[in-house]
């Protein structure tokens, strides 16, 4: 909620000011610091979260104008909404002021009314640009929230050279059918939050979910070195989690479960579909093809982790691997060497 | 000028907003920091600092005009705007004058606030 109290900073060299202010936000609800100039003002902004900066333009030390160009500069603080109060003359120091990223501009002496809804829409503004960070975060590493927050995002797909992973739950069709639904959602969740460490921590990225499976990418949206050593590494991460948690529910006397994984690097095709209301990260070509197909083939294979060639050779031999042979897959035309992970190696 | 030396509105709009009580308490304030501010310009002047001029007469505008000392507010704004004189002794005039205007402000903002 826009009304929700929210945590201001007020920052102004001047006590009547200050005063004011403080007490005009904290009318409404809302808590407030104070700081008497810009630097003082930065050092709090980077110690503790705000929700919203009041900031007066003429300070010693340093002023408005600097520490507006401070935060636009600072990928932390960049989104920090600033509403400027000030008795400045010449419209062009508060065109300035928006240019470097002000929300609003309310000359001195504040209006109290004026104040009050300028606060709550910047507050709400705030509110829906956290929302939207959170949504990105939730299905993105750090990284890659980052770039499509600066870039932005455009529909239409670019070539890029990455690792694709497919992992699955084996015989999950029948595990659901042995337990409760609740139980089964439980599960997936816990699965679901051991699998995105795993990847995360490697850099990949979860771009989909379906049911008991996901695809995971390394090297897009961004480029990634050493895409494939990565993913083998989250897979093997992965396979050890599991084991982990089968231990566990072991001892709670619960059916425990087995993943296959299936890996492929090459050159993909990465980008946005959709609309621009609604779309989706999306990787297609020969080596997406290839994943899915080799993490369906563990089934066959009754290996865990199984990799192409393209894979393997990445490796340069730092990941013990079988070579399982040349395997014929649908909708290739000639056959594909693939290779296990050896078990019982540390990820 | 047509100034009243504390616009009323101005004064009742801030009461309204922030409470008498508190109201009272911020012209308190001004009035411990206005001193300074007034000495800083006498100080700057004579040490031909333009910055800190400009500084302590853009302070004492915002504060005047918090309260609705409209006149002061407006003498404080002509020497933001014209800066340091280049002959001295003008600014001295004006800085007699304002002195003058915020000793009247003053008394009639404590009257105002206490009464």
């Amino acid at each position: 909620m826009a009304d929700a109290a929210a945590h201001l900073l007020i920052v102004d060299d001047n006590k009547v000011n200050r005063l004011l202010l403080s007490r005009s936000v904290e009318m409404q609800g809302h808590r407030a610091a104070l700081a008497e100039n810009g630097r003082i003002a930065l050092e709090m902004l980077r110690r503790e979260p705000f929700d919203l900066l009041l900031l007066d333009i003429e300070m010693p030390e340093m002023d408005g104008f600097a520490v507006l160009e401070q935060l636009k500069a600072d990928p932390q603080l960049r989104d920090l909404p600033v509403i400027v109060t000030s008795s400045v003359e010449g419209l062009d120091n508060i065109v300035r002021c928006i240019g470097l990223g002000a929300e609003d501009y309310l000359p001195k002496p504040v209006n109290a009314v004026l104040l009050k809804a300028r606060i709550g829409a910047s507050l709400e503004k705030k509110r829906l640009r956290d929302q939207q960070k959170e949504l990105v975060r939730r299905f993105a590493t750090s990284e890659v929230a980052q770039d499509l927050q600066q870039s932005g995002f455009t529909l239409g797909g670019k070539r890029m050279h990455a690792s694709v992973m497919f992992a699955d739950i084996r015989s999950f069709t029948a595990l659901v059918e042995s337990q409760p639904p609740e139980e089964t959602i439980e599960l997936l969740n816990a699965y679901y939050a051991l699998m995105f460490e795993a990847i995360s921590s490697h850099g990949g990225v979860v771009n989909q979910m379906i049911g008991d499976g996901l695809m995971a990418l390394f090297g897009a949206p961004l480029p990634l070195d050493d895409c494939a050593g990565r993913a083998v590494a989250a897979a093997l991460e992965m396979s050890e989690l599991i084991e982990q948690f089968n231990l566990e529910r072991s001892a709670l006397h619960k059916p425990t479960i087995h993943i296959g994984i299936g890996i492929a690097t090459g050159e993909v095709v990465a980008g946005y579909t959709g609309t621009q209301r609604r779309a989706t990260y999306t990787c297609i070509g020969d080596t997406v093809n290839l994943a899915a197909r080799l993490e369906a083939h563990t089934k066959v294979a009754r290996r865990g982790i199984l990799i192409d060639e393209n894979t393997q050779g990445a490796l340069r031999d730092r990941v013990r691997t079988d070579a399982l042979g040349a395997v014929p897959f649908k909708g290739k035309s000639a056959a594909v060497e693939i290779f296990a992970l050896a078990p019982g190696q540390p990820a | 000028m047509d100034e009243l030396v504390i616009d009323p509105t101005v004064y009742a709009t801030l009461q309204s907003t922030v409470g008498a009580e508190f109201a009272a308490e911020l012209v308190d304030t001004f009035l411990e920091e206005a001193s300074g501010m007034l000495a800083e310009l006498r100080s700057a002047r004579t040490e031909n600092h333009a910055d800190r001029f400009r500084r302590a007469a853009h302070s004492l505008k915002s504060n005047s005009g918090t309260f609705g000392a409209s006149r002061l507010a407006a003498l404080a704004r002509e020497l933001e705007l014209n800066g340091l004189n280049a002959d001295p002794a003008q600014d001295m005039d004006a800085l007699t004058a304002i002195e003058a205007e915020y000793t009247r402000a003053a008394a009639a903002l404590k009257d105002l606030s206490h009464g």
